[in-house]
């Protein structure tokens, strides 16, 4: 009897293993029935809508007015709103993030950048909600004190603020590809007489440049599905403009604009949430991939 | 090489370092101007009354309470469910999965969600726990949304921690004789915790600063009533805040600051918790 002892503890303890094993399998798979819940709930009533509405409509008609009597569906006038912000947003955050993560990697003594990068974690860390107000209170009155023609929401705001938000994932995400490239290089330059600038230009920069572009380009889909900053400061005027000082409408903030009143189950207006959801997810999904497949395509291994 | 070309090459090195560094101070100047700007506006009516009153029409009568308490509910609920999950996840991906086409499946995916926008998760959460699962305008329904949004952070930072626990520990626990979970649960999450409890703290700060999925949810602008189970109706802080951003008053916009401070009060806690938990049991194998 004694003998067998071990030998039963051990079976139970394979079940016990057995049924701790499957918990895990299924919390693991939550994240995948999350994206099969995604897509199904933005395919079903995107389904719904273009049955009312028609695709070449949705993507050719220079209009958006859901809530109007005349009710157009182009869904480009919120593209550009969505566009113009990002385009705005990137031509803060790429240059000053760059440099930022340049100075980070190359320039900076430790102590500098052990101070430096909390603080941009900081940064990062601010909700967007925070950075509406701010864009609002502070940047929008400065813009209209510069510019008198804009309006009170118009899209240079926004996206300067954006660019403020993303600026951190930039410094970060590229400081980290530069940090990556070997000693073994830098010191190459340097006995060759390079000055820390040239190595930083010449060989840290293009020998981290996938890393650097993969970075970009995940900002620039953060850019593209932030909320509240263009809903607060970019105000809610669907329209096919460049013009910075006018206001726009991104696609996120058409979802907020419709999600404040009191939508009803089976309304066209309830289903253009769904289809311009489904814009969005697309949109920043073929974004996210390219940025995984430039990182992983373009690689350098040392 | 010339002279001159070398004291031209020189000096630009010494510009270019002066650039690099006036761009880096751009996102400190801006963080302090922000900080300055809310502070200047909200410190005025930032008072024990704004903290325990409800909203209203008059600005000076307007307080926080119920989205202070509405964030308690949410966070209350979104926590535990993510932390299950997510620590759960990274387990199965880092000690059980074999290395084959399904571990990769649910990987890719992972890094796939934290790239989905906020406010498609928030369509998600209407669409499903709102409507399909007839939860409604919920504590309930904001909170699961909630928890499937900061979920990659969770997986991710736990994965991390896990994979820093060295294989020698786990072979030792198995040479005792010790079964798999066994040397899970006694070696590698306690050896992994403090790291697994600095991201759940980080993705949690994250889930109380977050507003559009809950806007799109359907949180309440107005609330005059605290919420007192799951299934009520709720407000939280950033939705408030974007309520008062929203009114044209200007004193709204002096509350809106007095909940911004608040709100970011909250979050440094939080970020100063999890920088402490970090050094604090930091280890080197």
């Amino acid at each position: 009897m004694t003998n067998n002892q071990p030998i039963v503890a051990k079976k139970t303890k394979n079940k016990r293993d057995f049924g701790i094993r499957s918990f895990l399998l299924l919390c693991a798979s939550v994240s995948i029935l999350t994206t099969v819940g995604i897509v199904f709930e933005l395919l079903f009533e995107t389904i719904n809508f273009f049955r009312e509405v028609s695709l070449f409509d949705f993507l050719t008609d220079t209009e958006w007015s859901p809530t109007f009597q005349d009710k157009h569906f182009g869904i480009l006038t919120l593209l550009s709103g969505s566009f113009l912000i990002t385009l705005g947003a990137s031509l803060v955050a790429l240059p000053f993030g760059l440099a930022t993560a340049i100075y980070l990697s190359e320039y900076a003594p430790d102590r500098v950048r052990r101070t430096i990068k909390p603080i941009l974690e900081i940064l990062a860390g601010v909700p967007t909600i925070v950075y509406g107000f701010f864009a609002l209170t502070f940047v929008t009155p400065i813009i209209r004190a510069i510019f008198p023609t804009a309006g009170v929401f118009n899209a240079l705001s926004a996206s300067i603020v954006v660019g403020i938000m993303i600026l951190p994932m930039v410094a970060s995400l590229s400081e980290d590809a530069m940090v990556a490239v070997p000693r073994s290089l830098r010191d190459g330059a340097y006995a060759l007489g390079a000055t820390k600038m040239e190595v930083a230009t010449k060989v840290v920069v293009p020998a981290g440049l996938s890393g650097i572009i993969a970075s970009f380009v995940l900002a620039l889909s953060r850019a593209i599905g932030e909320t509240m900053i263009v809903t607060i400061a970019a105000g809610a005027t669907p329209k096919l403009t460049l013009n910075p000082l006018e206001s726009v409408q991104t696609m996120t903030a058409y979802i907020v604009q419709v999600s404040l009143g009191d939508i009803q189950h089976g309304t066209i207006e309830y289903r253009t949430l769904f289809a311009v959801g489904m814009t969005l997810f697309l949109l920043t999904l073929l974004i996210n991939i390219i940025a995984q497949w430039i990182t992983r395509r373009y690689r350098e291994e040392y | 090489m010339s002279s001159g070309r070398l004291q031209l090459r020189k000096t630009m090195d010494k510009l270019s370092k002066a650039v690099f560094f006036l761009a880096t101070s751009f996102g400190i100047i801006a963080l302090a101007i922000l900080l300055y700007n809310i502070i200047s506006q909200g410190i005025g009516w930032l008072d024990w009354q704004f903290l325990t009153s409800f909203p209203s029409r008059f600005p000076e009568k307007a307080g926080v309470k119920p989205a202070l308490i509405g964030s308690l509910w949410v966070i209350g609920f979104t926590a535990p469910v993510a932390f299950v999950v997510g620590l759960g996840t990274a387990l199965y991906l880092e000690e059980y999965a074999q290395k084959g086409r399904f571990s990769r499946l649910i990987q890719i995916n992972i890094n796939n969600l934290a790239g989905v926008p906020s406010i498609v998760f928030g369509i998600l959460g209407l669409g499903l726990f709102v409507k399909n699962l007839g939860l409604g305008r919920s504590i309930l329904s904001a909170a699961l949304t909630m928890a499937l949004l900061i979920l990659p952070i969770i997986v991710v930072a736990s994965q991390e921690a896990l994979r820093s626990v060295p294989q020698h520990l786990r072979n030792a626990s198995y040479a005792l004789g010790a079964t798999k979970w066994q040397t899970i649960w006694r070696v590698v999450l306690p050896a992994a915790f403090p790291s697994i409890l600095t991201g759940v703290i980080l993705a949690v700060s994250r889930a109380i600063g977050e507003t559009a999925p809950l806007v799109v949810v359907g949180a309440v602008g107005f609330m005059s009533f605290v919420p007192n189970s799951p299934f009520d109706l709720f407000t939280v802080l950033p939705i408030q805040i974007f309520h008062w951003t929203a009114r044209p008053q200007e004193e709204f916009r002096y509350i809106a600051a007095a909940a911004i401070m608040v709100l970011l009060a909250v979050l440094f806690t939080l970020n100063a918790l999890a920088v402490y938990l970090r050094n604090k049991y930091q280890k080197r194998f």
